[in-house]
């Protein structure tokens, strides 16, 4: 049987650094804490990692969110690569899957890859709005077909997605609390989340209205940390410590017109193209998945994903989701399990890639969420996406 | 109103930008296949003719949906104000966004389906489309 080439790859260790709210530690140091922490994970010394791959590590405008570079991290860690790659294009997993092609090719055999922010000190005390700095010069890029009219933040630009699902579909405020919520309870049993207070139905609706039909309790939370893992050859999965991950199949496909509110159709996004490319790949099916790992920088992301990977039908997530109890940690398809970007930090779509990891190696202690055996990951809200499906080996 | 920002005009957009000087909105239509893109570019994303031109249009259209931003991103910038995405009467699959002029009166704010027309706002040389409700007059 011929194999895909992402199931030539596993990820055989993995490691995160403190989360949390303007952290007294530079971005690198946060970063060589994780990569210190999945190198010993793998069982591999610094000597057998024959590559490094990050997103995006430059070429974001936003204050804290790029991160440490490939080469500043591989210079720091005394590594010596065959292959490096960093780039901003091709979504928050793009990392991740220029190094699972990488050692599918063969041009590395462990690759370290991370994700690190620091936008929570980079932010400081003017919060976001600290992210739109552009006043006194035009606006470049695609945010001149915003900012100008006054769509400064990404809360706004998604909220036109959201609240066009709820004019044809009938989703509502409570469903979008509902996720909420979840994350939130989940995040009550991560020591490691930012947000670990329980939140109630009264809370997210006092909360303070930024872009309708978002609160504050609908946006994550801007957070300093990282997250790394090493992706290995599948020939040494069974070289390590412990099990190996697996990786079934990938989706990274954009076929529709890659700009923010291109339309015409704005209740889906890209996530559309990476979950159908993702399920044109694996052999799996979503009745197959054990749970779920979705983007949740704003609580209708993952709307957004259930629909798109096939979890319910168009238009249906709200009810799918209804008061939350099919996706808690005991329903039928736990999702976030970690508390989400929502409430244990905006690690950019690794910090999820992570928990997955975490729940298939039994580490999540109060969280975990039996024991799977297939979790799909979907990273990515507008005109960016990635999807996969990881395994129990 | 308040300070605006304002977009890099670039040699592919400036008819965009700077159509609002006759109170007209212009968006490019291909010559070849009659339809309508935007932002623009250098040639028609459909059918890849370069044979491509701003047209007049009405400057009415349909709010397909619409955002009330409570929170001020910039020093001064009032809030609540409605950003929305217009689907333009002779183009209604295409996505226009942009942001209601003036504040939104919490009693009747904006809805997706609400009738609109562009009025511009000059700033520095640059005529940004805003949106009114349809009959506001001048
Ligand atoms: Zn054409």
């Amino acid at each position: 049987m011929s194999r895909r080439p992402e199931q030539s790859a596993v990820i055989r260790g993995i490691g995160a650094s403190e989360v949390g709210r303007r952290l007294p530690r530079s971005e690198l140091a946060l970063t060589l804490d994780a990569c210190l922490e999945a190198l010993a994970d793998a069982g591999l010394d610094r000597s057998e990692i024959d590559g490094i791959a990050t997103f995006p590590g430059g070429g974001f405008d936003s204050p804290g969110l790029a991160g440490p570079g490939a080469q500043e991290v591989q210079a720091a860690l005394g590594l010596a690569v065959n292959w490096s790659y960093g780039g901003p294009e091709g979504g928050q997993l793009g990392g991740f899957f220029s190094a699972v092609l990488a050692v599918a090719s063969g041009l590395a055999r462990h690759v370290l890859v991370y994700r690190t922010v620091g936008e929570a000190s980079a932010q400081g005390d003017a919060g976001r709005s600290r992210a739109m700095s552009f006043q006194g010069t035009t606006i470049p890029g695609f945010r001149k077909w915003l900012a100008p009219f006054d769509a400064h933040s990404p809360a706004t630009w998604i909220a036109l997605h959201a609240a066009r699902h709820m004019h044809e579909f009938g989703t509502t405020r409570d469903h979008l609390a509902a996720i909420a919520l979840n994350n939130r309870a989940n995040a009550a049993r991560n020591p490691a989340a930012v947000y670990r207070t329980p939140l109630t139905l009264e809370d997210y609706y006092e909360a303070r209205m930024i872009s309708e039909p978002f609160g504050m309790l609908d946006c994550d939370v801007p957070c300093d940390g990282s997250v790394a893992f090493v992706v290995s050859h599948v020939d040494t999965a069974d070289d390590g410590p412990h099990p190996s991950i697996g990786i079934e199949g990938i989706g990274w496909a954009l076929r529709q017109r890659p700009l923010w509110h291109a339309g015409p159709d704005l209740t889906g996004m890209a996530a559309s193209d990476a979950a159908a490319h993702l399920w044109e790949r694996s052999d799996l099916r979503p009745a197959d998945v054990d749970q779920v790992q979705l983007y949740d920088g704003f609580t209708f992301l993952p709307l957004v994903w259930l629909e798109a990977l096939g979890f319910c039908g168009k238009g249906e997530a709200g009810a799918f989701v209804g008061d939350g109890s099919r996706i808690a940690l005991d329903g039928e398809l736990p999702l976030d399990t970690g508390g989400g970007q929502l409430s244990a930090g905006r690690l950019h779509g690794c910090g999820l890639l992570h928990e997955a990891c975490v729940q298939l190696l039994d580490r999540g202690g109060e969280r975990q969420a039996g024991r799977p055996a297939v979790v799909a990951v979907g990273v990515g809200g507008g005109p960016t996406a990635g999807a996969l499906t990881l395994v129990r080996r | 109103m308040n300070a605006r920002l304002v977009p890099e005009v670039g040699s592919d957009d400036a008819p965009f930008w700077e159509s609002g000087a006759d109170g007209v909105l212009r968006l490019q239509q291909c010559a070849s296949c009659t339809r309508f893109q935007h932002p623009p570019a250098p040639r028609c994303h459909h059918c890849l003719s370069e044979d491509i031109a701003f047209t007049a249009v009405s400057g009415r259209g349909e709010l397909y949906s619409v955002s009330v931003n409570h929170q001020s991103w910039l020093p001064g910038l009032e809030v609540p104000y409605a950003v929305v995405v217009v689907a333009p009467d002779e183009a209604p699959d295409l996505r226009l966004v942009s942001r209601m002029a003036g504040l939104v009166d919490p009693g009747a704010p904006p809805r997706i389906g609400d009738r609109v027309e562009v009025r511009f706002d000059e700033v520095d040389g640059v005529w940004l489309p805003l949106f009114v409700p349809a009959g506001a007059g001048a």
